[in-house]
């Protein structure tokens, strides 16, 4: 039996685990044991999937013995297996920490017991999104994962959350219905939605048309993906929802649109005349949306507008549509949905122990706890990309392989990563100034727990509770966790950063996904004229 | 066998209501907005199945070329199941904004709004500091009292002087000295 055929429980473990959840609802730990175990069970099948890809392979898993290009077909490659492992890795951290979070607060009330059957159906949706190798299969996977998350951002229904939810919500939806509309068209056009099929009916078109679909799908993608004329609706609606959920989303969510946009322009539109559309599209997603955070003082908020910025590194790396260029988006991908993620869950501890997440009002938290001064120094360098860590070896090769290709746009954008990376410096050295390295005293309404003595401030007065442990060990335990796996995934960049390039070659060539879904005498179109693999 | 005329003209009307109607401020129009432009799209996805008026299902006798395609009606039926949920949901926010706040309009974000009217100068970042080159440091005079006059303070404008205190409220719009010419400007 092949391993792969084992990928579609990657999509029923979570949705099973939501069902007994949901059944659990009344107790709180038997919900979180299961949660727990079944999110691990998928990470470690995940794991072997990714080791059974590992050296290069996609192989592809037909639902129910229906035939492509009828059926419904999962493909697992490296670009998938290694997304699943990532993405799930990060939402087990979440979920440690979201429990360690609920335990720490004694919450026993009704509307946070469905967190956890939502939070598994996200993480279903998100698996079902990466795994995915047919048009139609993605859109359900994005509204899964999309349904899931309008609960998760509205969670407890408070006036801020129910307003930030409005904004993403429609945004999300128009976005779902521009999706449909292509999917539509794509189908009318083709008469076919399964991807690896598309591949060679796409090619088959007229350029006028071909254009269309992909501009389509593009903007579909973009909004979810918040790539610039497209992200405004992120910075207003993500800092408002919980801190564990808001870190869930700021790694995953978007990221599911890049893969969206990597799959697509890759495997349906290779070579296509739209790279140098998303080069400026990159270059202004990456500059405005860090001039954007330069300007925030919530430090919640100061990262969304980092995501967005950073959203643009990867469309860089797409838009090259070269093998060095498509591996650094892949590493950089892998990399920032860490990072990320566990700076979202860091400002989560800082506003539990400073009692604000202002910048303003936060100060003299790197001696009242060196820890979480750690927690985030670490991942906060690595998102700006200083030496060592793994998001500077992410941009150089995203700068190398700009350099590669040599045109004046490219040297634009190697020019423009290289400010945002020094602009993203200068944003987070702000937030650690001031959270970390002022004192009590100068801080405009400092929280009593601050210019407490350290000894007298392990608890406080949180959320209309007093004497609330202020760092439960399972938070900080599960955030020390995601940022040794920022650190791992520097130590261990040169293996990951082979397997990215080869990722990127083969979606590049495309034959193997073909051959792999359609069987072995599928015919492979040849890849068209202009900015193709090398 | 043609392209259903009136389905395609409903699918135009809908969306063009759909999109109008998702501009507006208040929520239960937005959300009637989100539910035109579904069924508009479901429409849309109707007519990639084939021509109007053919057979929907396969049966061995009929020829290949005279049946509808029944994928995309699967598509539709599975597009539905998601709108209804959503309006589900929506509907749902709908009534808890009408709880909080007795309204039905999206509220401006008030850290947004915040954000925007923050002068451009940081106190704390931007603030210059004085640099001290006197051999007896301002600080020290009138540290016992000495060296400062109970007069108030006084700037030189337009060649006379004149109180602070007035020259500080010259500069607010609305001032009895201020009179602005037509062009803007002060006269």
């Amino acid at each position: 039996m092949n391993i792969a055929s084992l990928a579609p429980l990657a999509v029923v473990l979570p949705i099973l685990g939501a069902a007994l959840t949901f059944l659990l609802i009344r107790h709180s730990h038997a919900q979180r044991a299961v949660s727990i175990a079944l999110l691990s069970l998928t990470l470690l099948l995940e794991c072997w999937l990714l080791a059974s890809v590992w050296g290069g392979g996609t192989e592809a898993v037909n639902i129910g013995g229906w035939l492509p290009p009828w059926g419904i077909v999962l493909v697992v490659d490296q670009f998938s297996s290694l997304m699943l492992v990532v993405s799930s890795a990060v939402s087990l951290a979440v979920l440690v920490y979201a429990t360690g979070q609920g335990m720490a607060d004694g919450d026993q009330d009704a509307p946070v017991s469905i967190f956890h059957p939502t939070y598994l159906i996200l993480v279903a949706g998100v698996s079902n999104a990466f795994l995915s190798g047919d048009l139609f299969n993605l859109y359900v996977g994005f509204e899964i994962l999309l349904t899931a998350s309008y609960v998760l951002m509205t969670l407890g229904g408070t006036g801020p959350r129910i307003r930030a939810g409005v904004t993403y919500v429609v945004v999300s939806v128009v976005s779902s219905v521009l999706f449909l509309i292509a999917i539509a068209m794509i189908y009318g056009a083709t008469g076919t939605i399964n991807m690896a099929d598309l591949a060679i009916k796409l090619a088959e078109l007229d350029q006028g048309t071909k254009t269309l679909l992909h501009v389509m799908l593009l903007v579909a993608f973009g909004i979810k993906a918040a790539v610039f004329p497209l992200s405004f609706w992120l910075p207003d609606s993500y800092p408002t929802a919980p801190a564990p959920v808001t870190a869930v989303f700021a790694g995953l969510l978007t990221k599911v649109g890049v893969y969206a946009m990597v799959r697509t322009e890759t495997l349906l539109f290779p070579g296509d005349s739209l790279n140098s559309p998303l080069m400026v599209a990159a270059l202004l997603t990456m500059v405005v949306g860090i001039l954007g955070a330069l300007a925030q003082s919530d430090i919640k908020r100061l990262l969304s507008f980092t995501l967005v910025s950073h959203i643009g590194y990867m469309v860089f790396g797409l838009a090259l549509s070269s093998v060095a260029g498509l591996g650094a988006a892949v590493f950089y991908v892998a990399h920032h949905i860490t990072i990320q993620t566990s700076l979202f869950l860091v400002t989560g501890l800082i506003e539990r122990r400073g009692g604000s997440s202002s910048v303003d009002r936060l100060a003299g938290l790197a001696k009242l706890s060196p820890l979480l001064g750690l927690l985030f120094f670490v991942p906060a360098m690595n998102l700006a990309g200083i030496p060592p860590f793994s998001g500077f070896l992410g941009k150089l090769g995203l700068m190398q392989a700009g350099i590669g290709l040599g045109t004046p746009l490219a040297y634009a954008l190697v020019i423009g990563g290289a400010v945002t990376s020094l602009l993203t410096l200068l944003a987070v050295a702000r937030v650690w100034n001031r959270a970390f390295w002022r004192k009590p005293e100068d801080a405009e309404h400092p929280d009593p727990v601050l210019l407490a003595e350290a000894k007298d401030s392990a608890t406080g007065h949180r959320a209309g509770r007093t004497n609330v442990t202020l760092l439960p060990r399972t938070m900080v335990g599960s955030t020390l966790g995601l940022v040794v796996l920022g650190v791992a995934l520097t130590v261990f960049a040169g293996p990951l950063f082979e397997v990215a390039n080869q990722s990127a070659a083969t979606m590049l060539d495309r034959s193997a996904y073909i051959e792999s879904v359609l069987g072995e005498n599928a015919p492979v179109p040849g890849l068209a004229l202009g900015g193709g693999g090398k | 066998m043609s392209v259903n005329l009136t389905l395609l003209t409903v699918m135009g009307a809908l969306y063009a209501c759909g999109i109008y109607l998702i501009l507006e401020r208040s929520l239960t129009r937005v959300l009637l907005g989100l539910m035109l432009l579904a069924n508009a799209t479901n429409l849309l996805i109707l007519a990639t199945g084939g021509y109007a008026g053919m057979a929907p299902f396969f049966s061995k006798d009929t020829d290949p070329g005279a049946y509808n395609d029944p994928l995309p009606q699967a598509l539709i039926l599975t597009s539905i199941v998601i709108s209804f949920a959503v309006t589900a949901f929506m509907l749902g926010i709908i009534y808890r904004t009408w709880v909080l706040a007795r309204q039905d309009e999206i509220p401006d974000d008030v850290e947004d709004r915040r954000v925007a009217e923050t002068p451009s100068f940081d106190a704390e970042d931007d603030a210059v500091i004085p640099v001290e080159t006197s051999e007896f440091p301002l600080t020290m005079i009138g540290s016992d009292g000495s060296g400062v006059t109970d007069s108030p303070a006084t700037v030189r404008a337009g060649g006379k002087t004149i109180l602070a205190e007035d020259a500080a409220l010259e500069e607010k719009p609305g001032s009895a000295n201020v009179h602005p010419g037509p062009e803007g400007g002060v006269k």
